[in-house]
């Protein structure tokens, strides 16, 4: 199994010469099995690339696994190459909204309706299948499973775990650690945070001793207080949670959008420095950066 | 007039909320800095936001490996935005008319089951269940009377028969109920949890509030039996009013339960008028 990052930027697509070298492309992730099998971990502006670069491949059978539905990680499927183009077979796999109770294929239908975009969901060319994802799921494509979980962040988001030949890639998506909504002296306290203890360690186990983790880094410690609520992990709680879980090698991403490729270094060599990145065992951490492909 | 239990759960999607729980709902959430804990706690007191907050995180949509209990819980899992999300659309339905053709009065039904959720709770720390776990009892009382919304607001004649009899006769309005639509509030209520796979526990106390020993054996800790004794008390208070005029006396499986009947567990929780003034902060507007 290998894969390839198209797309590391959260929020916004930050292009530039100060965001040349991590990319500026919002999130997107192509995850290739063992017998070559495609699969592709949402669909932010990176996927427009990818889609050009799947051409010589066409006509192609392929699966995009929607974490959630906020614009970064959608935004770039309209202008996805693949999907105008007849033989091809695209299968999109996502969260309904459970509010709407609209399925995700009416969901994302709706960023090609008439105002947003000249072309409408009906006339796509290849053939487009959608099936709603639920928690704990598995989903086959070929040699490949792919397993869900519910993370936490401001709308329903899947975390992702691949595995395929014995390795595993799991990709949390947008992911905020929970956290207690009381107050010590609150009387619901201790036992809310006894639900979010219970929480905080099923994912842990579905990170559990994964080849490479690739996990929501938004923020940094310093900068969380502040955004809180918001939806995202920090450098701090992405470090203890790989350990915790015993991955082998993570990828921190969802750059913040304002943040150079300095900053974000810099931000990062802070990190390893206050968590003491680098004992014994410890994952290998790096900086998810866009057009690097890694064997696992 | 028999009612069709199928049709119900239909109705109540679209079904409003109480009038006290949207306002704040649509209050709170109009503030930029709203306290997700704001949130549940006026959610938590209003009984249809509650069922139907715990039928969405319990339904397939999620396919949660264990039942959800509580508002809480769903926030753990669901996250809050979600859950405010839900709770606003539920808010947009409208609010439930403070009053109705069936003659309910919908704030004094709202005092009973917020009543009955405080003492259902307060016996469960009574009867030893874990802190964690009372909080299931007090959602069980606040649902109990469930079913008695449902008919107020589809079937409001019949409901009417229903309650004139019962308080001229002086009987229970279930059996009453029983008599003239073929299906009591209680079966309406459970049968709803059950449809909408809720805990079984939560679902079998709603369902056999009037008749414990007809549930199943392993119902939760006693959650049938406190809601049940709950239901008594709240009503041996005169603290709200949900439509029935006759307080029962504890069946044994109650009594074995408390090791009392209901005079002794009242003597037993002493004076209550501090939690009804709590519930009743939550049925003023």
């Amino acid at each position: 199994m290998h894969f390839k990052f198209w797309g590391v930027r959260g929020s916004i697509p930050a292009p530039g010469p100060q965001t040349v070298h991590y990319g500026g492309n919002t999130t997107c992730i192509e995850v290739r099995g063992d017998n070559n099998e495609l699969l592709i971990l949402d669909g932010g502006t990176g996927i427009f690339p990818l889609g050009q670069s799947l051409i010589p491949e066409f006509p192609l059978k392929l699966h995009i696994f929607i974490t959630h539905t906020h614009w970064d990680h959608i935004q770039g499927l309209p202008m996805f190459l693949p999907i105008f183009i007849p033989g091809n077979e695209v299968t999109i796999h996502g969260a309904a909204d459970p509010i709407t109770q609209r399925d995700i294929g009416e969901v994302l239908a709706r960023q090609m309706e008439y105002a947003y975009f000249p072309v409408r969901e009906a006339e796509l060319n290849a053939s487009m299948r959608y099936l709603n994802i639920q928690e704990g799921q598995s989903v086959q494509v070929g040699g490949v499973n792919v397993r869900s979980m519910l993370l936490n962040h401001p709308v329903l988001n899947f975390g992702y775990r691949v595995e395929c030949g014995g390795k595993v890639f799991v990709f949390t998506g947008d992911h905020e650690w929970p956290f207690n909504i009381y107050n010590e002296d609150d009387p619901d306290y201790a036992d809310y945070q006894q639900m979010v203890d219970e929480q905080c360690s099923r994912v842990v186990e579905f990170f559990r001793d994964a080849d490479v983790l690739v996990i929501d880094t938004a923020y940094t410690d310093a900068e969380y207080p502040s955004r809180k609520g918001w939806g995202h992990g920090t450098f701090g709680s992405s470090i203890e949670a790989a350990r915790e879980a015993g991955v082998r090698r993570v990828f921190l991403t969802h750059h913040e959008p304002t943040r150079s490729d300095a900053a974000l270094e810099l931000a990062f060599d802070e990190a390893r420095s206050s968590h003491d990145v680098g004992r014994e065992r410890d994952p290998q951490f790096d900086l998810a950066r866009e057009g690097v492909l890694i064997e696992i | 007039m028999a009612i069709d239990a199928t049709e119900v759960p239909d109705l109540v999607e679209r079904m409003p909320a109480f009038p006290q729980g949207v306002t704040k709902v649509l209050d709170l959430a109009s503030r930029p800095d709203c306290a997700p804990k704001a949130l549940v706690q006026v959610i938590e007191h209003d009984p249809v936001m509650t069922m139907k907050v715990l039928k969405l995180v319990n339904s397939a949509y999620f396919g949660l490996s264990r039942p959800i209990n509580s508002i809480n819980h769903g926030v753990v899992y669901v996250g809050i935005n979600t859950i405010k999300n839900l709770a606003l659309s539920i808010a947009a339905i409208g609010m439930l008319p403070k009053s109705n053709k069936a003659g309910l009065d919908m704030n004094q039904f709202l005092a009973h089951s917020l009543g009955v959720a405080s003492v259902a709770k307060l016996l469960a720390t009574h009867l030893g269940v874990p802190d964690k776990d009372a909080t299931d009892f007090f959602v069980a009382g606040l649902l109990h009377d469930f079913g008695k919304v449902v008919l107020a607001q589809f079937k409001p004649e019949v409901f009417r028969l229903c309650l004139d009899q019962a308080a001229e006769q002086q009987r229970s309005l279930h059996e009453v109920e029983l008599e003239s639509q073929g299906i009591s509030h209680d079966e309406i209520g459970g049968r709803l949890a059950e449809v909408w796979k809720l805990p079984p526990s939560l679902a079998h106390a709603i369902h056999h509030h009037h008749h414990p020993e007809r549930g199943p054996e392993d119902d939760g800790e006693g959650m049938c039996e406190a809601v049940f004794a709950a239901n008594q008390i709240v009503r041996s208070l005169g603290f709200g009013d949900a439509g029935n005029p006759v307080i029962a006396e504890f069946p044994p499986l109650v009594s074995e339960r408390f090791g009392t009947d209901l005079s002794g567990l009242m003597s037993i929780l002493g004076d209550l008028s501090g939690e009804m003034e709590k519930a009743r902060l939550f049925t003023q507007l």
